[in-house]
This record gives structure tokens, C-alpha cells and sequence, in this order.
């Protein structure tokens, strides 16, 4: 099988640009320009009109990322790869790389996403930051983040996508921080910034492993030439770019930031660290498919990668009572998902990328949600300080509920479709990860119905002096229009629309072979996620939620509140040995290195303070040491000659 | 027969020569001026006259290099010029050239007036002996001597002739006709004038001195290839014709004439002194404009002379460059005095030089991404010359009652008396370390490279370590001048005339643009070429 899989791998091989599609330099173009504007006049210049700004070039690259799309829907299958070469970026010998741009059924379907729900978002945010004083610099910082996903997901190299990967970076550690005054805020900035760079890392090593193998960083290179590798680059290659994806995608081990992230302002944990940014991950192993479909092994870490995330972020969403945290840890166990297929190779790359849009939908619904909740909560996080909000705020409850059937996967709603697909080819391709999958399945559902009844549920719990009202209806408009994708993104999957669409860029999907039928496996599926929501009901719903989170739990309840001790893990194993390395090299440096250069410099000190006193200032002397010199030379000369 | 049988008219090419004949043209009407031209108008008219010869030569020498023919069946442009006395090829313009600039950028510096109450920093009567009532007379009837700037272009003249010609007895001429108005011009400050008097005395005595070597060099060359041109002494040292010892001493006599102008250990004991003593102006002049024909002149003689001979000289060569280098950083540790430790500076830049001209690789033997020797030390000769006559032009305007305020100790805290002018000044001493972005990193690349390339690696190893203790030295000024605080009332930062300022400015402007782009004058280096002979 391994062997047929080879020789289905397809290989980029795109035509040049014609037409509208010649103008999609112009959807990268309008946010970058709208970032540069605000960010380059600053925040009380424009406080007038960033906002507007912000959301016109958003909704405008939208439009246009729309009519590419069509355009590119008018094409036959074969001629669906399009590449535009914009300018010669970098030429350094035999390193030359191009500003080009790539677009293919897959990115087409990103530049989907990342504009029409960030234009959503955009949108929301008008409502939601009007109180702010920087919220100028919030749009800019918005539109960079745009423009920067746009370059990741356009890019037709890999340099050029670092390029992209890394401004999302930057744009996530800005806004993460962006309420810097808060010394909670400015931290998890530094964490989720430093946790990137370990990926980050893997990403560099990968792109000069890829030139040093390939003599190229362009995915039309390298696909054309992969064959030809050995199996061992090819599986460091894998391994390299799925430590890059953990960074970004807070996979397991690089997981620890993505729960602290939350502390950025709510539109932002709902683009970035939700629909979009964290999905990068997913895409950039998607995208190397000619890489991984070469390595057996990186396949598999992939899964294992992917399978662990999806029971360990579960886990932690069970037991968070910060509402933007239990959806945090939901959208580490939803990409999990999404890299259990994407590890899965061709069965698999179509379905992550459907649960990745599908997610994409419902999880900004929910954290929209979420923020609007806290809109009308005082900004107060807290579970506990919730219940029975479903009738004060009936808008937002009407779409969250939308979301939390989307993403526990009741038909026919689009979480459903998409990963009732992933565990399907999770269980032909691996028993184990099949059954990690399900079991994630319940526990979804388990935690999502604890968060729904724990907040719209129940009797109130509300604090003093909290009068919870009905969001803005720039708020409430996009929560209603991902409301509605919630609910019919399972429309992609009609007909296998989205595998037949994603076969030209990632391959053909083989028969599932695990013995049962599709339709026995959706309703296992079904019942464990009934079960999940009986198991809720049975613990949340029937009791009072107490308003302080009782300290007397299981052991599996503590070590979930503690994020499994992602965090403790990391400064017992990395942080304390790194502090011990580095005081131990400032010892050695100040010990050795420091004395060594102390002491030459006095040495020279000394025999300048000696050698000086020849300088008398008698010109016999001098004469005497003219003459001397020219016995030197004469001795020199003839030591040598004769 | 008669005698004008037997003799033939010399040609004598003008146009070639043109720069050279303008130089020493404007100097000997300088002279003329000096006994025609009343007192009061007379400063004008030097300065005038020097800074249009100078400029006028300086067009002249872009014509020359502009028309230089190829000389047929060698790598070299130009010709032989004067009966085969001066040779006009590429390194000869391109030196011209780096002397004609310097040159000119140090005429405003003789020219300030501002800095000594209106007029210029020279003695007002040479004459007068120090301390005398005569002196005070001078003084009070604000004498000045313009007779610097006539001396200044003899000097200038020689020191375009000394690297350009082909003969040894031209050569020598070159040598004395360029040093001899210097040493008059170190004698005649305004301020400390015993020191200076000592200086001018210590420089005549000790060059004289050299000069002797020279002299006897040229005799047993001479002696040994029968012949003072270049071109005969090279054949004769490849057909190894005659006493090897004869030539060897012949060759060490002419480089101690030689290393003693360029200051090279251990022939180096005069220049702190003079650097110390001659007037700031002169110092400038003299720091970058000798060297520039010291190394040209050493260029021409033992690359075309003594070049098949290579390598019996390069051991001989190699010991002299690693004591330079070696001398000039770690003696500059210990000075108190600015100007004592910018000729120790100076010193170690004639090491690194040094180190450029022992990697002899000529062009043509390696590819064209390889830096030839002559292109290097040409680079390295114009960087060198523009940091060093701009920072002894800061010198000349850091100031107390006594004159410039020469001591370390006084520059203390001028961070904050001056950010820009200590900035500025700083900026040369970073470019004199060798630090990236600034046109000595370059040249300095430039020369290891070249050095490399010919296979003196120990000798890079050796300048790069070197290197480093300079930076040292460099370095203790700037932290002095930013984070010390000033002793007693400080150092003041007199105004200068616009003259001044020129010299700084284009002094700063040419260290970045050669430390941002130095292809252009690299590449103006590599087209000067080969010599010729």
C-alpha cells in the first residue's frame, strides 16, 4: 500500500496566472497596507478612522478572495494551480528565492477562512474594543495579522511562508499583550512568544535542510524532486516541520501557551488562537504532503502528535471554570483532531482541512460568544458567576448553542460531517487511534454541555451590581452569520464535494477498510457524545454550581485544573536547567574568559609601560635604534639568501 | 665634435607630467608672491593659489588617468615617461590622485585662522627665538608665516614625484624634495615652540640620517645592476647576475630609506615625537600624505625592481610588519598624550599596510573576486588618510588656555561638552579599530584578504590579534570622552572657521561612505592596475 501511496503523490506543478487571478497580490496588499497606514501615522491620528480602515480592506480582500475563487471553481480540476511570481526576493549565489504567490484549491479555501472570518471578527471588534482608548492600534495590529496569514497561507515557498508564519507570530505575541498594563497579559506574550521559537526553530532547521537536499525552498521544487531523496531526510524533514506545527498550533509537547493566550482581548483568542493562526500547524503539514507521504515515521508522529493533543486539551477543557479557557483547551483537542488526520496522509489531508473550516466556524462562534457574554458580564471570565443567561442574552445564547452542536457533532450540524470523517479514517487506518478519538468525541461532549449549562443553564449566580444586556448588533450580526456556518458548514462535505476539490493538491483518497459501515460508526459516535452529555447533566446540571470551585476533587480534576502540569513539566525540566547552564556559563565567563582577557590586557598594559621607556627623546638614541633596525634588516635578508 | 652632437633634446611629455608640473609650478610662484605681494593681502592670495593648484592638479590627474594608454604586452595602463625617469601608469594616478585630495582638505586645515584669534597656527616669526621680546612683537603685530603654503606644495610635488618615478636618483629626489619642506614645517608652531623647534630638529637629523642609507642603497643597486632604472635593476635581479650580497644589502639600505618615511618599526622612534611637536595642521598632512607616497614609492620599488627578488625579501618584510604592528598597539597603550597616541596609531596603520604589501599578488594571477595587493594597500592608504587628517582636525579645536588641549586627561567628559564632535570623533576611532560599517573595517578586510590570498596567514593571525590591542586604545579614548566625568573646568570645544569644519565633515563623510560602499573606489583601486616599467 505504502508503495501505491508513492506513486500517487502529486506534485505542485502550477500554470502562470491569468486574469482576476493575476490580482490576488492585491488581498495580501490591502490589509499590509492598512497595518502599515495606522501602525506607521500611530494610534491618536487615527483613532478616527482605523476602525473603518481595519474592516474596508478585510471585507475587500474577502470579495476578492471570493471572485478568485469563483474564477478558480470555473476550471477544470487540472488547471486548478496558479502561481504568480512578484519579485526576486532574495539572490545570494546559487540561493534564489522568489516573492511568488500559489494558489490552489487549498489555499483558496484558506483565503476563505482567514478573510471572511476575519472580516467577521474585524467587524465584531468595532463593537467590542469601542471602549478602548488604543483600539486604532488594535485594528492595525488586526490587519497585520491578516496580511501576515494571507503571506503564510499564499506563500509558493517555504521562505516566503516563514516569512508569513513569523508575522503571525509577531502579530499574536502584540495582541495577546495588548492590554500590556496587565502584568498577567504582558507574561503570557512572552510565553506564547518564547514557547513559538523552540518551533520556530524546527522550521528554520527544515527550510535549510530542505535547500542543502533540494537546492530549493519552492514547493514545486521540491515536490518535483522528493522521490529522489533518502528516506531518512525525508523523515527529518517531517519531524522538523511537525515541530514547527506544534509550536504554532499548541500541539503536544508545545501546548503550555495557548491557555494563557487567552488573556489577550476576546476577538483576538477567537481569530487567532481559534479559527486561523493555530490552525497553521495543520496547514503546513497539509501543504508538505509530498514530504510526509515519503516517511512512514513522520506520518506517524503526526498521529501520535495529533491523537495525544486531543485527549490532553480535552482533559484541561473539562475542568476550567474561565470560560475562555475551557474553549482553549476545546480548540487544542479540535486540532488535535485535525493533525490525527492530516497524519492519516491522503485518507486523512481533506478531512483535516474540513474539520479545520468547520472549526474554524464554530469555535470563532464561541468565543464571540464567549466575549460577548463577558461583554455583558463586566468582562468577568468565571463560569461560576454565570448561569441562566439564556434569556438575557438570547442572541448570543441562540448562536452559542449553534457552536456547542457544531462542535460536539450532533447532526446535522457541520462538526458532525467533519469529524465523524476523522474518526472514521482514524479507525481504518489505527484501532488505537480511532477508539483515543471517540473517547475524545465524549469527553467534547461532556465538557461543552458543562460549559453550556454552567452558563446559560441553571439558577444565577451573578455578582453584585452585574446586569447582563443583549450585545450591539455589530456584535451580534457576525455571531449570527457563524451561527449559520455553524450549522451548514456540513454542506461542504455534499456529494464529497471538499475531497474531490482538495484531490489535486494532497491525492486521491484510498478506501477506508475497518470492517464496519459508515453509518454503524457515525452512531457509535453519537452515543458516546449522548453519553458524554448525560455524564454532564448528571454531574452539572442537577446540582447547584457552587460560586467557588470546591478544592476537595479527584486527583484527575486537579492535575486537569494545573493544564496536566504542562507547565510545571516544562520549568522542571527545561527552565530550571536552563538557568542552571546559563549561571554556569556566566561563572565560566566571568571566571576564565574574564580573567583570561583581564590579564592579557594587563600584560600588554606591562610591556607597553616597558617598552616605552626606549622612547627617550634623545636623538642619539633614536639613531642608535635606526641603526639597529637597519641590522635587522640586513640580517634578516641575508640569513635567508645565504 | 661639437657637443651638440652628441646631444639629443629629451622629450618630455607635459601633458603626463601636467599635475606634477602645476604643483611645483604654483609653489615657485608662491615664492614670487611672498616678495611682490603686500603683507595684509598676502594669506589670501597663498591659500588661493595652493587650494587652485591642488584642485587644477587634481582635474589634471583625472585627464591623465581618463587618456591612459595600454601598455602593449603587459596587464599595466601608461607609459614611460621623461626619458624613463617617472613612470605614469595606474597606480601612479591613483596615488596622485589620494595625494591631490588629502592634500587638499589639509590646505584648509593650514589655512584656519579661527582657532589662534585670526591667524593661522603657525609662528608668526620663525626667526624670533622662543621667549624673546621679538617673539612678543611678532605676536602683537599678528605676524603670520605665509610662506607654509609654498612649502606645503613643494612638499606636495615631491611627494607626487617619489612614488611615480622609475629611476633610484628620482626617486631620491622625489624623497628629499617632499621631506625637506617638511621638516621646515614642523619647526614653525605658534604654541609650545621649543617642542616643536625639537621635533623639526629630531626629523631633520634622523632623516638625514636615513637618507644616508638611502643613498648608500642606491649606490650598491647601483653597484650590482649597473644601471639606477627600475626596469634594468629588475632584469638584472631576475638573470641573478653578479654578488647576491651586493643586492641583498642594496635592497635593505633602500628599505630603511624608505620604512623610515612610512614609519615602520623599528624606524618608527621619530614619529611620535614629531607627531607631537609639528603643528597640528602639519601633522595631518604629513600622517596621511607621506605615507600614502612612502607606500607608493615602497610599492613601485619592490614590486618592479626588486619583484623577482620576492623572495628574498619577504621574511626581511614580514619581521618588519609584525614589529610595527606590534609597536604601534601595544606602545599606544600607555600614551597620556592624544597626538603621541595617534602617531602610534599611525605607526600600527603602516604595520597593517605592511601586512597587505606582503601578500604580493599581482593582478592577473588569481580571478577577479580576489583583491590584489596594490588594490588593497591603495584601499587601505585612502581610508587611513581621511580618518587621520580628520581626527587630528578635532584635536586642533579641543581647546584650553594653553592651546590644544592635547592631553588624554582634558578629553575627559567631551561627551557631554560636544555630543557631535566627540560622536564624530569617536566614529574615526571605531573606523581606525577596524569596526563594521566604517571604511577601516573594510580597508582592513581588504588587506588580510590580499595578505591571505599571497599565503602570509601567519602574519594575518598575527595583525588580527594586533588588531584587537589597538581596539583597546581606541576604545579607552571613547569611554573617556562619554562616561568619564571632566577633570577641572573641562575641555572646550572651540568654533572653528568653515575650513575646519569641511575637513571634518569630509573626513566623516568618506569614512561611512567607504565603510557603506567601498566597491566603487575598491574597484577604482583594482582598474589602477599594475605598474608598469
Amino acid at each position: 500500500m505504502f508503495a501505491t501511496l508513492q506513486e500517487s503523490v502529486p506534485v505542485v506543478d502550477p500554470s502562470a496566472t491569468s486574469g482576476v487571478l493575476s490580482l490576488l497580490w492585491v488581498v495580501v496588499a490591502l490589509p499590509a497596507l492598512g497595518a502599515a497606514v495606522v501602525l506607521v501615522l500611530g494610534n491618536r491620528r487615527t483613532a478616527a478612522w482605523a476602525p473603518l480602515l481595519g474592516c474596508a480592506t478585510v471585507i475587500v480582500s474577502f470579495a476578492l478572495s471570493l471572485v478568485c475563487f469563483v474564477a478558480l471553481l470555473g476550471r477544470d480540476s487540472a488547471h486548478r494551480q496558479v502561481a504568480q511570481t512578484l519579485w526576486r526576493w532574495m539572490d545570494a549565489g546559487s540561493f534564489k528565492v522568489d516573492m511568488g504567490i500559489l494558489y490552489d484549491p487549498l489555499s483558496a479555501l484558506f483565503l476563505l477562512l482567514v478573510t471572511g472570518v476575519g472580516a467577521l471578527i474585524h467587524i465584531y471588534s468595532v463593537g467590542y474594543m469601542a471602549h478602548d482608548e488604543r483600539r486604532a492600534r488594535f485594528f492595525g495590529y488586526l490587519n497585520l495579522f491578516v496580511a501576515s496569514m494571507l503571506t503564510l497561507v499564499l506563500a509558493d515557498n517555504y521562505l516566503v511562508m516563514f516569512l508569513g508564519w513569523e508575522g503571525v507570530g509577531l502579530a499574536s505575541y502584540l495582541l495577546i499583550g495588548f492590554w500590556q498594563h496587565k502584568t498577567t497579559a504582558a507574561v503570557a506574550a512572552k510565553k506564547a512568544f518564547v514557547v513559538n521559537r523552540v518551533g520556530d526553530l524546527g522550521m528554520a532547521l527544515a527550510i535549510m535542510l530542505a535547500f542543502a537536499t533540494f537546492g530549493t525552498v519552492g514547493f514545486s521544487g521540491i515536490s518535483a524532486a522528493a522521490s529522489h531523496a533518502s528516506y531518512a531526510t525525508m523523515t527529518a524533514l517531517g519531524l522538523l516541520f511537525l515541530l514547527a506545527a506544534c509550536g504554532k498550533s499548541a500541539q503536544v509537547p508545545l501546548q503550555s501557551w495557548l491557555l494563557d493566550a487567552m488573556e489577550g482581548p476576546t476577538p483576538v483568542s477567537a481569530l487567532i488562537h481559534a479559527a486561523t493562526m493555530v490552525t497553521a500547524g495543520v496547514y503546513l503539514v497539509v501543504r508538505s504532503s509530498f514530504i510526509y507521504d515519503y516517511t512512514q515515521a513522520a506520518q506517524t508522529a503526526v498521529v501520535v502528535v495529533g491523537t495525544v493533543t486531543l485527549l490532553w486539551g480535552a482533559v484541561i477543557g473539562c475542568a476550567k471554570d474561565d470560560i475562555k479557557k475551557a474553549l482553549a483547551g476545546s480548540t487544542m483537542s479540535q486540532i488535535g483532531y485535525m493533525m490525527l488526520a492530516a497524519g492519516l496522509g491522503p485518507a486523512g489531508y481533506a478531512f483535516a482541512i474540513f474539520h479545520l473550516l468547520t472549526h474554524g466556524f464554530f469555535k470563532a462562534n464561541m468565543f464571540l460568544g464567549a466575549g460577548s457574554v463577558m461583554h455583558a458580564m463586566d468582562d468577568d471570565v468565571d463560569m461560576r458567576h454565570y448561569g441562566a443567561l439564556a434569556k438575557a442574552v438570547p442572541v448570543t445564547f441562540v448562536t452559542f448553542a449553534m457552536g456547542y452542536l457544531a462542535i460536539i457533532g450532533i447532526p446535522p450540524f457541520a462538526g458532525f460531517w467533519s469529524k465523524d470523517k476523522i474518526i472514521e479514517a482514524a479507525l481504518a487506518d489505527n484501532p488505537v487511534a480511532g477508539i483515543a478519538a471517540l473517547v475524545g468525541a465524549g469527553i467534547t461532549a461532556f465538557y461543552m454541555t458543562r460549559v453550556m449549562l454552567m452558563t446559560f443553564g441553571g439558577k444565577r449566580r451573578w455578582l453584585e451590581g452585574v446586569h447582563p444586556h443583549e450585545s450591539p448588533a455589530v456584535m451580534t450580526g457576525p455571531l449570527v452569520a457563524l451561527g449559520a456556518l455553524s450549522a451548514l458548514g456540513g454542506l461542504l462535505l455534499l456529494g464529497g464535494w471538499v475531497v474531490d476539490w482538495l484531490a489535486p493538491v494532497v491525492g486521491a483518497e484510498p478506501e477506508g477498510s475497518f470492517g464496519l459501515p459508515a453509518i454503524v460508526v457515525s452512531l457509535i459516535a453519537l452515543a458516546v457524545v449522548i453519553v458524554g452529555i448525560v455524564i454532564a447533566w448528571l454531574t452539572v446540571g442537577r446540582h447547584d454550581v457552587p460560586a467557588t470551585a470546591p478544592q476537595r476533587v479527584s486527583v484527575v480534576t486537579r492535575a486537569a485544573r494545573a493544564d496536566l502540569y504542562g507547565d510545571a513539566f516544562n520549568e522542571a525540566m527545561l527552565m530550571r536547567p536552563g538557568d542552571e547552564l546559563v549561571n554556569g556559563l556566566l561563572a565560566f565567563d566571568r571566571q576564565v574568559v574574564d580573567s583570561a582577557v583581564m590579564g592579557s590586557g594587563g600584560a600588554f598594559g606591562l610591556m607597553s609601560s616597558s617598552f616605552r621607556r626606549v622612547q627617550t627623546g634623545f636623538v642619539r638614541s633614536y639613531a642608535l635604534s635606526l641603526l639597529g633596525g637597519a641590522l635587522v634588516v640586513l640580517v634578516a635578508l641575508l640569513v635567508v639568501n645565504l | 665634435m661639437t657637443l651638440a652632437a652628441g646631444f639629443t633634446t629629451p622629450s618630455i611629455q607635459y601633458s603626463l607630467i601636467s599635475p606634477m608640473l602645476v604643483v611645483f609650478g604654483a609653489a615657485v610662484v608662491g615664492v614670487v608672491v611672498e616678495a611682490f605681494v603686500a603683507r595684509p593681502s598676502r594669506y589670501l592670495v597663498q591659500t588661493a593659489l595652493a587650494v587652485v593648484a591642488v584642485v587644477t592638479a587634481l582635474v589634471l590627474t583625472v585627464l591623465v588617468g581618463l587618456d591612459l594608454p595600454v601598455k602593449a604586452g603587459t596587464a599595466g595602463r601608461g607609459r614611460i615617461a621623461v626619458e624613463g625617469a617617472i613612470a605614469v601608469d595606474g597606480p601612479t594616478v591613483f596615488i596622485w590622485g589620494t595625494i591631490l585630495a588629502l592634500s587638499l582638505i589639509s590646505v584648509l586645515l593650514f589655512a584656519e585662522r579661527a582657532l589662534e584669534g585670526g591667524v593661522t597656527a603657525f609662528a608668526g616669526q620663525a626667526a624670533a627665538l622662543p621667549g624673546t621680546s621679538a617673539e612678543r612683537e611678532a605676536s602683537t603685530r599678528g605676524l603670520e608665516h605665509t610662506e607654509v603654503f609654498p612649502l606645503m606644495l613643494f612638499s606636495i610635488g615631491g611627494m607626487m614625484l617619489f612614488p611615480s618615478s622609475n629611476d633610484l636618483v628620482t626617486m631620491f629626489v622625489g624623497l628629499e624634495v617632499l621631506s625637506l619642506p617638511l621638516y621646515l614645517l614642523c619647526g614653525l608652531a605658534r604654541r609650545r615652540r621649543l617642542l616643536s623647534q625639537e621635533a623639526a630638529m629630531k626629523y631633520f637629523l634622523l632623516g638625514a640620517f636615513s637618507s644616508g642609507f638611502f643613498l648608500y642603497g642606491v649606490a650598491l643597486t647601483y653597484g650590482y645592476a649597473g644601471s639606477m632604472n627600475l626596469a634594468d635593476i629588475a632584469e638584472a635581479v631576475s638573470g641573478r647576475i653578479g654578488g647576491q650580497v651586493l643586492l641583498l644589502v642594496g635592497i635593505g639600505m633602500l628599505a630603511v630609506g624608505m620604512l623610515f618615511k612610512a614609519s615602520a618599526a623599528p624606524f618608527h622612534s621619530w614619529t611620535p615625537d614629531v607627531y607631537q611637536g609639528a603643528p597640528t595642521a602639519v601633522t595631518a598632512f604629513m600622517s596621511a600624505c607621506t605615507k600614502v607616497a612612502a607606500f607608493g614609492a615602497l610599492l613601485r620599488l619592490f614590486y618592479v625592481a626588486f619583484g623577482p627578488a620576492r623572495w628574498d625579501w619577504t621574511v626581511m618584510m614580514g619581521i618588519v610588519a609584525v614589529l610595527t604592528m606590534l609597536v604601534g598597539s601595544i606602545l599606544a597603550i600607555t600614551q597620556s598624550d592624544m597626538k603621541r597616541m595617534l602617531a602610534y596609531s599611525s605607526i600600527a596603520h603602516a604595520g597593517f599596510v605592511l601586512v597587505g604589501f606582503i601578500g604580493v599578488r599581482s593582478v592577473g594571477s588569481f580571478d577577479d573576486l580576489q583583491l590584489s595587493s596594490v588594490q588593497a594597500v591603495l584601499f587601505y592608504l585612502v581610508t587611513y588618510g581621511f580618518m587621520s587628517i580628520g581626527s587630528f582636525a578635532i584635536v586642533t579645536v579641543v581647546r584650553d588656555s594653553g592651546g590644544e588641549a592635547t592631553h588624554l586627561s582634558r578629553w575627559a567628559g567631551l561627551g557631554k561638552e560636544s555630543p557631535v564632535l566627540a560622536g564624530v570623533f569617536a566614529f574615526f576611532l571605531l573606523g581606525m579599530a577596524g569596526i563594521p560599517l566604517t571604511s577601516g573595517f573594510t580597508a582592513k578586510w581588504a588587506v588580510f584578504a590580499a595578505a591571505f590570498a599571497g599565503g602570509a596567514w601567519p602574519l594575518v593571525v598575527i595583525g588580527v590579534v594586533l588588531s584587537a590591542v589597538a581596539a583597546f586604545f581606541y576604545l579607552r579614548v571613547i569611554v573617556l570622552m562619554f562616561f568619564s566625568e571632566p577633570v577641572g573646568e573641562g575641555p572646550v570645544v572651540m568654533n572653528p572657521s568653515i575650513l575646519t569644519t569641511i575637513v571634518i565633515a569630509i573626513g566623516f563623510a568618506v569614512t561611512v561612505v567607504l565603510g557603506v560602499f567601498p566597491g566603487p573606489v575598491l574597484d577604482l583601486a583594482a582598474s589602477a592596475g599594475q605598474f608598469i616599467r
